[in-house]
């Protein structure tokens, strides 16, 4: 529950506000029960000086039960829990409750502390010192006590009563209890209302970034996962819904992206595989199935000739014949197809070959109606290519287009242009040498058509060769070896066992030995010993940064290719033409682009048409 | 040397050296036979044949080997190389390497038989030419060889690089000597893709023998030698120069001239 992203965000942002509110709150409790507070002191002094200043006169003629019955009277209101006035001896000398009147209160009592704190007693203090909050016993309400000096006035002394001497400052207290009951309920309600309005706030702030977090985070977060899932099933068909333009949407279509390029080099890799192992099962075939069609065709036209003058036998033999040359042909295409001939390579301009492969077939484009459209790049650079394959490459694309659009016209646009692409996977070691120079390249062991490296790995007693891959970047080295490799193993030179192991470093991924090999003038190219990793590094190659292209792209506006169709369109006999056609030409451009290694895809829409998008390297591969 | 046979056929399967034997008795050749490679070089040494059928691919060697086990010991047999893997590099190495033909299998009866006719002859004027050279009476020509600045391929077909950059092929005079005088040319069109190793011209006899032509270059063919097809003997009369047949745009030429021998080689 705690591990989802969702749940972790609600949590610190409800955090958050509950820190916020419960700050807040506090706050304005405080601030609002010391108002309330104040405002009561505000109040009892106010109070308190009225009650002195309406009982001065009778002070001053001494009517003594005329005073008592003010205070009776003052005592009398609903909050007020005692009113009395103390003498300068400390003496209670009027009271609302008659009980305590003529008692003696100690000068240390709470209510006299105040002022009474030092020796000589203070004569000027503020209203807050003079102010006490107190409870008569722990469970009973709040009071606030308040007492108020009675100055010594010319007045008094000389009064007719002559109570009181001149040398007097304070003739006694007036002191006020006023219960805090309602003051204290207030307080209270206020802190509960807001407790509840925290809470709400909190609870709703919750639910509000819940569901933007569910609809902005969890649930694309939910789309991807599932995405990647089924790409780590093997579904490589499988895309993202378009999930807006923030920074998850466009972790999206870049996850698009890379499934889409991903399925390409799938494809790419398969179908080399597939090519490389069915050319030489094709150069088998042919050569098991030429020596007995030999027999049959030599026999058969020999019986042909021996028997002239027998119509009967002729017509029969003639058919022999010919159907031993039809098969003849099929074997031929084969081993045509199967053939992995090095290109007879010249500097040539594609858009010259381009323009040849539409003259050549440019009767059959008007007889069916086709317009072509040329978008070609101009001065483009001149590429490496057998320009006669190419041709054929290009020929074959324009008649499959134009047998695609049928009797009832269409367009075939037909571009070029320069891009770049990273060299990862493509760059090849042609040469490597051991710190003594010795060649390291093995010419008659080859790893998907083109020679390995070799090195010989030497553990104690035992020693083998492995194989490694030329391609920089795809690491299908070969390790036939029947020991085990181990700390000890040491990887050397074959002819001068000399070692190849590169000491100061060690595999960043797996902690193996590193190999080291000298790339004549392309810098030092660097592997891991270990079967099971795939770290490689080529400083050249890789500084080198992006290789350029020639990209090529023919689209008609045909028929289009099914999603079925479209992953078979490569396989050597796939036709979709029927009798007219034998399903090599796709197969036959296929190796001619991979033995230029350019790569070749297609895109179709059933109904809209066809793209082949092919891509030959501009600078020869190293 | 004790003669034994005319043909020396060499393959690793049966059924084609009893077809071999079979039609060569047609044209009333004597063969004698070799299933593999050893076998073969030991019959070389010991007998002499005019012309020797050899198979590329075997159990225990290639027919290259024999091609040069003959180079070795000087033994001027025609060679005849047959295969079931019939490349365009196969059939340009047999050439280049000294074969007077190369015939993919599977063939037919006239299609060997067509190539035997052709060593048969091919070997009539070595021996004139020996005797001739032996003798030393006079400077009889038995064939024209091709000019210096030529190349073939074997002794089939010459290309020269013009100045324009195109290059003019034909066939040369030693292949026409062993055919019959011509009847009629099968030429292919203008504009057509014709490949190094590959057939491009057919040459039928006035016995009706179809003799192939392999093309000394790639290319793509500009223009076909218009006199030709009125005329089909002028190619006998004149084979290098009026004689030719085809003008072609090249595809490579520095790459495939590496496969062809220089004429400027047989005047040495």
């Amino acid at each position: 529950m705690f591990q989802k992203i969702g749940v972790r965000l609600i949590i610190a942002v409800a955090f958050t506000a509950i820190i916020i509110i419960g700050v807040f709150a506090y706050f304005n409790v405080e601030s609002h029960s010391t108002g309330l507070i104040k405002e009561v002191e505000r109040h009892a002094n106010q109070l308190s000086e009225t009650v002195i200043s309406s009982t001065r006169f009778d002070m001053m003629l001494n009517q003594r039960e005329r005073i008592q019955e003010i205070i009776n009277t003052i005592g009398q209101q609903q909050q007020i829990r005692d009113v009395r006035i103390l003498n300068k001896e400390g003496i209670i000398t009027y009271s609302s409750e008659s009980s305590i009147i003529n008692q003696m209160v100690d000068k240390n009592a709470e209510a006299c502390y105040a002022c009474h704190t030092a020796d000589e007693p203070l004569e000027n203090i503020s209203i807050t010192e003079r102010t006490r909050i107190f409870k008569l016993h722990p469970d009973s309400t709040r009071y606030i006590g308040i007492i108020t000096p009675i100055n010594n006035d010319k007045s008094c002394w000389e009064a007719d009563c002559h109570a009181h001497p001149s040398d007097q400052k304070v003739l006694g207290v007036l002191d006020i209890t006023i219960s805090l009951d309602d003051v204290d309920e207030n307080i209270i309600k206020s802190e509960i209302e807001i407790v509840i309005f925290a809470l709400v706030a909190i609870i709703a702030v919750g639910f509000i970034i819940g569901f933007f977090v569910r609809r902005w985070v969890v649930s694309p977060v939910n789309d991807l996962l599932n995405g990647t899932q089924q790409v780590s099933m093997g579904n490589l068909n499988y895309s993202i819904k378009d999930m807006g333009e923030d920074e998850i949407g466009k972790l999206g279509q870049s996850f698009n992206n890379m499934t889409k390029k991903l399925a390409e080099a799938r494809m790419q890799l398969f179908q080399s595989d597939k090519m490389a192992s069915l050319g030489r099962l094709a150069a088998g075939v042919a050569h098991e199935i030429n020596n007995p069609l030999t027999g049959v065709l030599t026999y058969s036209s020999f019986l042909l000739k021996r028997t002239k003058d027998n119509p009967e036998f002729q017509e029969d033999l003639k058919v022999i014949v010919r159907e031993t040359m039809r098969s003849r042909e099929i074997v031929k295409s084969l081993l045509d197809f199967a053939r992995q001939s090095v290109p007879k390579k010249n500097n040539a301009d594609i858009n010259e070959i381009i323009t040849k492969s539409i003259e050549v077939i440019e009767n059959q484009l008007s007889m069916n109606k086709v317009k072509v459209v040329k978008e070609t790049a101009e001065h483009l650079p001149k590429i490496t290519v057998d320009s006669n394959q190419m041709q054929q490459v290009f020929i074959n694309l324009l008649v499959n287009a134009s047998d695609a659009i049928g009797n009832n016209g269409g367009t075939i646009t037909i571009s070029t242009k320069k891009i770049s692409l990273s060299p990862f996977g493509i760059a090849q070691i042609k040469k490597a040498t051991c710190p003594k120079r010795h060649s390291l390249i093995d010419p008659e062991y080859k790893i998907d058509g083109i020679p390995a490296l070799k090195v010989k790995v030497i553990s104690g007693k035992n020693s083998g060769i492995i194989h490694l891959d030329p391609i920089y970047g795809k690491h299908r080295n070969h390790f036939d070896l029947n020991f085990e490799i181990d700390a000890n193993t040491d990887f050397v030179c074959p002819e001068c066992n000399l070692s190849v192991v590169q000491k100061e470093k060690s595999c960043p991924k797996c902690g193996s030995k590193i190999l080291s090999f000298e790339i004549n003038g392309q810098g030092i190219y660097e592997v891991c010993s270990s079967e099971n990793s795939n770290y490689e590094k080529w400083d050249f190659v890789d500084s080198s940064g992006f290789s350029d292209y020639i990209e090529i792209k023919i689209s008609d506006t045909g028929s289009g290719i099914s999603n079925e169709d479209l992953s078979k369109i490569f396989d050597p006999f796939f036709s979709t033409k029927g009798q007219k056609g034998t399903g090599l030409g796709l197969a036959v451009i296929w190796g001619i682009i991979d033995n230029h290694n350019g790569t070749i895809t297609v895109d179709s829409e059933v109904g809209k048409g066809t793209t082949f998008t092919t891509r030959l390297p501009l600078t020869p591969q190293r | 040397m004790s003669k034994s046979a005319d043909i020396l056929v060499i393959d690793d399967e049966q059924v084609i050296i009893d077809a071999v034997i079979k039609i060569c008795s047609l044209d009333n050749y004597t063969v004698d036979k070799a299933l593999n490679v050893k076998s073969a070089i030991d019959k070389i040494s010991v007998n002499y044949y005019k012309i020797i059928v050899c198979d590329i691919m075997m159990p225990d060697g290639d027919g290259f080997q024999i091609i040069d086990e003959l180079h070795n010991k000087k033994i001027d047999s025609s060679i005849i190389m047959t295969t079931g893997y019939s490349t365009v590099e196969n059939a340009v190495k047999s050439l280049y390497n000294g074969a007077i033909d190369f015939i993919p299998k599977p063939f037919t009866v006239d299609e060997l038989l067509n190539s035997l006719y052709r060593a048969n002859k091919y070997q009539e004027i070595k021996n004139k030419l020996e005797q001739v050279s032996s003798h030393q009476n006079g400077n009889h020509l038995y064939y024209v060889p091709c000019p210096s600045k030529y190349f073939r391929l074997g002794y089939s077909s010459w290309m020269v690089q013009e100045r324009d950059g195109s290059v003019l092929m034909g066939i040369s005079d030693l292949f026409l000597k062993t055919v019959d005088s011509i009847k009629n040319i099968e030429f292919q069109n203008r504009e057509d893709e014709i490949a190094q190793g590959i057939s491009c011209l057919t040459i039928i006899s006035e016995e009706e023998r179809a003799h192939k032509i392999l093309s000394p270059v790639s290319g793509r063919i500009v223009e076909v030698n218009e006199k030709l097809k009125d005329n089909p003997s002028l190619i006998e009369k004149d084979p290098y120069f009026e004689g030719w047949i085809y003008r072609v745009i090249p595809v490579n030429p520095e790459y495939e001239q590496k496969n062809l021998i220089p004429c400027s080689s047989d005047r040495m």
